[in-house]
């Protein structure tokens, strides 16, 4: 196990990096924040002063093995928009975001379970049809659509539920909501698709002809086979969730790291976009391990490298 | 002398029946219609006896212990007859006091030991589900109990390989390790399908002296699925040859296979090499059997029986016979005896 975990993270360090220079230069792409942090009338004086005192005078690579040295002690600059450590502004947005993709998550795959499990166990039957619609349905919603009609139907014209922010139960509805119905649709199918094999696998009538009873040959034998498929899919869903976390946060105006992102970009608030992305991208990195990790402890198999 | 009282106590058809099969008939509904995959079939196991379900693939045979065991899939129905084990008629139960006798009363052995068994457990854990599941152990005694099972069928080291998977042991493990579990909870009857079909030659005897041993030794009705005469020949007590979803003939398998009654197992017999009577050609029977869907009228053979005439096609052949056991579905099997 500490072998596998060994060589997973080593073979993937190199696209972290990879990420590291991308947002660096990219950024710099952006524009030159001095058009934006000094006044139209500012001298050439000025300019070269506010250049100087953030090194964006120095040649570009040097400014990147500059940024490079000082993320090695973990340092990520200070905020050009409030003087802030990066860090602390990318700290503070990072649980916000977190909080929203743990909890769509958790209930994604909960409800997928239990919906793709129904589905499969009698196929074809009509709750085995009404599951695919629905989760075709619901895999193909563009979600920045639904998230307007939500804000229309039940914030706007109902008023049941606030347009956006963080106060009580009622604004993390829509938020979650608009970010869960995609997972839903795709991991119903996965689930379901894997139950159905894994239920008519000859291992499910043997565990039947032991006396096992239906909820546990379903939860048990079958669901332990068909959870390695459905989690390399929920890992991509979790990882496109950090992603997608831009649009929802956006649209709600929720306090975390996409918003964080897209302000720093309008605001060329280069340090704090670094460090978001970086952040952004080590959880992500993190979060693969995991998935390789839950593998591995699901199926003997991948642990021992044995092709199946 | 305690070899020939065990012969005689074997050969005496009087012993109480441990399962008594009577008039099974195994619908499966398809897309071009039901098939009729098993028709009134009948037959009765005796506690420390083996008997042979015999028959090429799609007779039903594998169909038929499916439906014993309650294991058919969905779109399969039994549509008639009893199941009696030990007094109680399985098909008059409901599905957790089936469930209830699945492991303790009535077990089945597969075929394909790798996929029976399941990929991301333990072989100790599989193996001790049986007394979690009826006995309510705990897994830590569960699977002491798995240990002395694996050590039972001849798996060595059993202790530290109970925390192995089912791809790391061989396919004969496998099968000791399937069988292992089957009988886990000392059934009165235990189906083997095919036991021995996907391993090599060496292998399978070995597996079949091991299911032969187990029978003797905790006193189980053995029910041996196969296509494979010589198995049935070697290791079974008693046969019921099926063609076409029914039994056409019952009886000693010493008896049936020295002078066989119904034209198909005639057929049977001498399509194997040393098969058939010395000095008689080997030969096939000619044409295939019948569509399951669109069963003929009379007797299902009719199309490939070179006595047929116009009462097999009007009217069924039932099976009858002697009170020892010895029965025939057909309407003329002296004439072919006597040919
Ligand atoms: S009943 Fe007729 S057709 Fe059937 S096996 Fe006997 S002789 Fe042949």
């Amino acid at each position: 196990m500490l072998v596998f975990l060994r060589r997973r993270i080593i073979s993937g360090a190199l696209p972290l990096l990879a990420v590291v220079l991308g947002v660096f230069f990219l950024a710099r792409l952006t524009g030159d924040p001095a058009n934006l942090y000094l006044p139209l009338s500012a001298t050439p004086e000025m300019r070269a002063e506010f250049a100087a005192r953030n090194g964006f005078d120095q040649p570009v690579a040097v400014q990147f093995l500059d940024y490079l040295s000082q993320i090695v002690r973990l340092d990520f600059g200070e905020s050009l928009r409030t003087a802030q450590p990066a860090a602390q502004a990318v700290l503070q947005a990072f649980p916000a975001t977190l909080q929203l993709a743990g909890a769509t998550m958790a209930i994604a795959v909960t409800a997928a379970v239990v919906v793709g499990s129904l589905a499969a166990y009698r196929p074809n039957s009509l709750a085995d049809r009404f599951a695919g619609l629905l989760s075709s349905a619901s895999a193909s919603v563009p979600d920045f659509w639904f998230a307007i009609m939500g804000v229309l139907v039940f914030a706007v014209t109902l008023n049941w539920l606030p347009t956006s922010g963080t106060d009580g139960m009622g604004a993390w509805v829509l938020p979650i909501a608009t970010l869960l119905i995609r997972p839903f649709g795709v991991l119903v199918q996965v689930v379901r698709g894997s139950m159905v094999s894994a239920l008519s696998a000859p291992y499910t009538r043997v565990a039947r002809s032991k006396g096992a009873d239906e909820k546990r040959v379903i939860f048990v034998h079958a669901l332990r086979n068909a959870a390695a498929p459905a989690l390399t899919v929920a890992g991509d869903l979790a990882v496109g969730l950090v992603n997608g976390a831009v649009v929802v946060e956006t649209i709600f105006g929720w306090p975390g790291i996409g918003k964080l992102m897209i302000d720093s970009i309008l605001q060329r608030d280069f340090a704090v976009l670094q460090a978001a992305v970086l952040l952004t991208a080590v959880t992500i990195f993190a979060l693969n391990i995991l998935i390789d990790a839950c593998y591995a402890l699901l199926d003997a198999r991948v642990r021992q490298g044995v092709a199946t | 002398m305690n070899a020939l009282r065990e012969s005689i106590h074997r050969t005496r058809p009087t012993d109480p029946a441990a399962m008594e099969v009577d008039g099974l008939s195994v619908d499966i509904r398809t897309p071009e219609g039901v098939a009729h995959a098993v028709r009134d079939v009948s037959f009765t196991v005796r506690s420390g006896r083996t008997l042979a379900l015999l028959g090429e693939s799609g007779c039903g045979k594998s169909m038929t212990a499916l439906a014993i065991a309650g294991l058919l899939d969905p779109v399969a129905d039994v549509v008639g007859g009893r199941i009696r084990l030990n007094g109680a008629d399985l098909l008059a139960l409901g599905a957790s006091e089936r469930r209830r006798l699945a492991g303790p009363e009535l077990a089945i052995v597969f075929q394909d030991a790798l996929t029976a068994l399941n990929p991301v457990f333990t072989v100790g854990a599989q193996l001790g589900e049986p007394f979690r599941i009826h006995e309510g152990l705990s897994r830590r005694a569960a699977r002491d109990r798995a240990v002395e099972l694996m050590e039972r069928v001849g798996i060595p080291e059993a202790r530290s390989r109970a925390g192995a998977y089912p791809h790391q042991f061989s396919g004969g493990m496998r099968q000791r390790l399937l069988i292992a579990m089957a009988v886990a909870l000392r059934p009165s009857v235990l189906l083997a399908d095919e036991p021995t079909t996907a391993l090599d030659v060496t292998v399978q005897a070995q597996i079949m002296e091991l299911l032969r041993d187990l029978r003797t030794e905790r006193d189980m009705a053995l029910v041996l699925i196969t296509h494979d005469l010589a198995v049935a020949a070697e290791h079974a007590d008693d046969v019921a040859v099926m063609y076409a979803g029914a039994i056409v003939e019952t009886g000693p398998i010493g008896e049936v296979f020295a002078a066989p009654r119904h034209p198909y197992t005639r057929g049977l017999l001498s399509s194997v090499p040393g098969g058939g009577r010395p000095g008689e050609p080997l030969r096939f029977i000619p044409g295939s059997p019948p569509d399951l869907r669109a069963v003929p009228s009379g007797c299902a053979f009719r199309s490939r029986c070179h006595l047929a005439r116009e009462r097999c096609a009007s009217h069924r052949p039932e099976l009858s016979g002697d009170e020892r056991g010895r029965t025939v579905a057909c309407h003329y099997w002296k004439e072919a005896t006597d040919a």
